[in-house]
């Protein structure tokens, strides 16, 4: 039995009739709803109401911020010696590769030249923190530590250091939440990277597995191929590690084979991620590719 | 009866919502997050059968409103579903707060489950529909929260009544 408060009289009776309320708060609602879920009439109410969840957000990550604070500045000497060490010969590997990217960059900007194709691949990044709520139990969502204010947008691409992560689809003013690439609602254009064959990379609601179901029985994939992200969808700009195939399975009877992928980017272990303003390199004009046929 | 018992009944509430909020999106183990109680609408039964003047509609609407901004779903969606049920408790109000525990843990149980079909409903509406068994498990684990919740509120009560 609940405990009376000291006013527990009941609300009806009182002010205007439950149902009004009821009728009014309804239709609220569902108006809210629905320009909501149209095309996003609410973007900038979001942005400012999620301002109001800031708090709750950093309450939630004190604990672990202390937790890691904690552990940092009480980790012991050797094995933050062993950590340098690892990290150097990392740098140095990378340093390496570099190297060779930088004369291959400059070696791709010299074809693209040749070809009058538009500028090359200019691109800012920005490190975002993933903070550490739950969001929706079956659905593949964080958030993370940048927003509005920072220039980030509906629709970016995020990156980690292996592959692709997933995309941002709400914004807040200094927070936003990503949809991951294996959400059952997600899906990325791919591209084998060893033939070129395009397909669709499909999340399937499950950690680590991508889905391609629109693979026909003949195309040539193997198991181990690695698949980028196409381009195609003005999204992610092509060429980003996606997935490896894990599963090819042909049935002579069926028209598409059953494809499955594991994603490149580590979604359940990343700390952080990164944010990429692509340059969009504009399709080129109809007139402008005829022009160049004729000379 | 005096001003001051309704500002801190008012305190109260505030109080164990912030809680609740806090609650619905601290990071559980994956097992948990499925099965995590929907602590802040056991809350607004609760306050709408002890403080129904201080916890109204819109307050539990926006109760509801909070936790689309919180969880990142459809704005309204668990607004729209927390109104129902609260809507449900006002009206039942004389009747439930006097049943036995027993009881009145079934009540809460119809409740949860009106609200569950409802935010069910409006996913399928939505376009994301999840068709899991595993999404009714709140409701499972708030019904079982909810002696809990009453026997913790109602000893803060009396106490400081």
């Amino acid at each position: 039995m609940v405990t009376l408060s000291s006013d527990s009289r009941p609300i009806i009776g009182r002010g205007p009739p439950l149902w009004a309320g009821t009728f009014f708060l309804t239709v609220v609602s569902i108006v809210v709803m629905v320009l909501d879920h149209r095309g996003g009439y609410l973007d900038t109410a979001r942005l400012w109401m999620s301002a109001a969840a800031n708090p709750i957000y950093t309450v939630v990550q004190a604990p672990y911020q202390a937790w890691t604070w904690l552990t940092d500045s009480f980790a012991d000497r050797s094995r933050l010696r062993t950590e340098n060490e690892q990290l150097g010969e990392q740098l140095r590997a990378a340093r390496t590769k570099m190297l060779r990217f930088d004369s291959l960059t400059e070696e791709n900007r010299r074809l693209r030249e040749i070809r009058e194709a538009s500028q090359g691949v200019s691109e800012r990044t920005l490190i975002a923190e993933i903070v550490n709520v739950s969001v929706q139990p079956f659905r593949h969502m964080v958030v993370i530590n940048k927003g509005a204010d920072d220039g980030v947008f509906r629709g970016q691409p995020v990156l980690d250091a292996f592959g692709v992560v997933g995309q941002v689809i709400q914004l807040g003013k200094s927070t936003a939440t990503l949809m991951l690439i294996t959400d059952a609602e997600h899906a990325v254009p791919v591209q084998v990277n060893r033939n070129g064959i395009r397909s669709i990379a499909v999340g399937t609601g499950e950690a680590a597995k991508l889905s391609l179901p629109y693979m026909t029985v003949e195309s040539d994939v193997r198991r181990g191929d690695l698949l980028v992200s196409s381009g195609l969808d003005q999204i992610f700009p092509a060429g980003y590690p996606v997935a490896t195939v894990t599963k090819v399975e042909r049935n002579a009877n069926d028209t598409f084979a059953t494809v499955e992928a594991r994603p490149l980017a580590q979604l359940d272990r990343d700390r952080e991620v990164l944010l990429l303003w692509a340059d969009k390199s504009p399709v080129p004009a109809p007139e402008a590719a005829i022009e160049a046929v004729k000379q | 009866m005096s001003v001051s018992d309704g500002r801190i009944s008012r305190l109260r509430v505030t109080v164990t919502v912030i809680i609740a909020l806090i609650f619905a999106v601290i990071p559980l183990p994956h097992w948990l997050d499925i099965a995590r109680p929907y602590l802040l609408l056991l809350l607004v039964i609760y306050w709408s059968l002890s403080a129904p003047r201080i916890a109204g509609l819109m307050f539990a609407w926006l109760c509801g409103m909070a936790i689309d901004l919180l969880k990142g779903t459809t704005l309204g969606q668990h607004a729209l579903a927390f109104l129902v049920v609260s809507v449900l408790t006002h009206k039942f109000q004389l009747r439930i707060r006097i049943f036995p525990l027993s009881q009145q843990t079934l009540t809460v149980l119809i409740l949860l489950l009106v609200y569950e079909a409802l935010v069910w409903y409006t996913d399928g509406v939505l376009g994301y529909p999840v068709t899991t068994w595993a999404r009714w498990m709140p409701v499972l684990t708030s019904t079982l929260l909810w002696p809990v919740v009453v026997g913790i509120l109602d000893t803060w009560n009396r106490r400081s009544r």
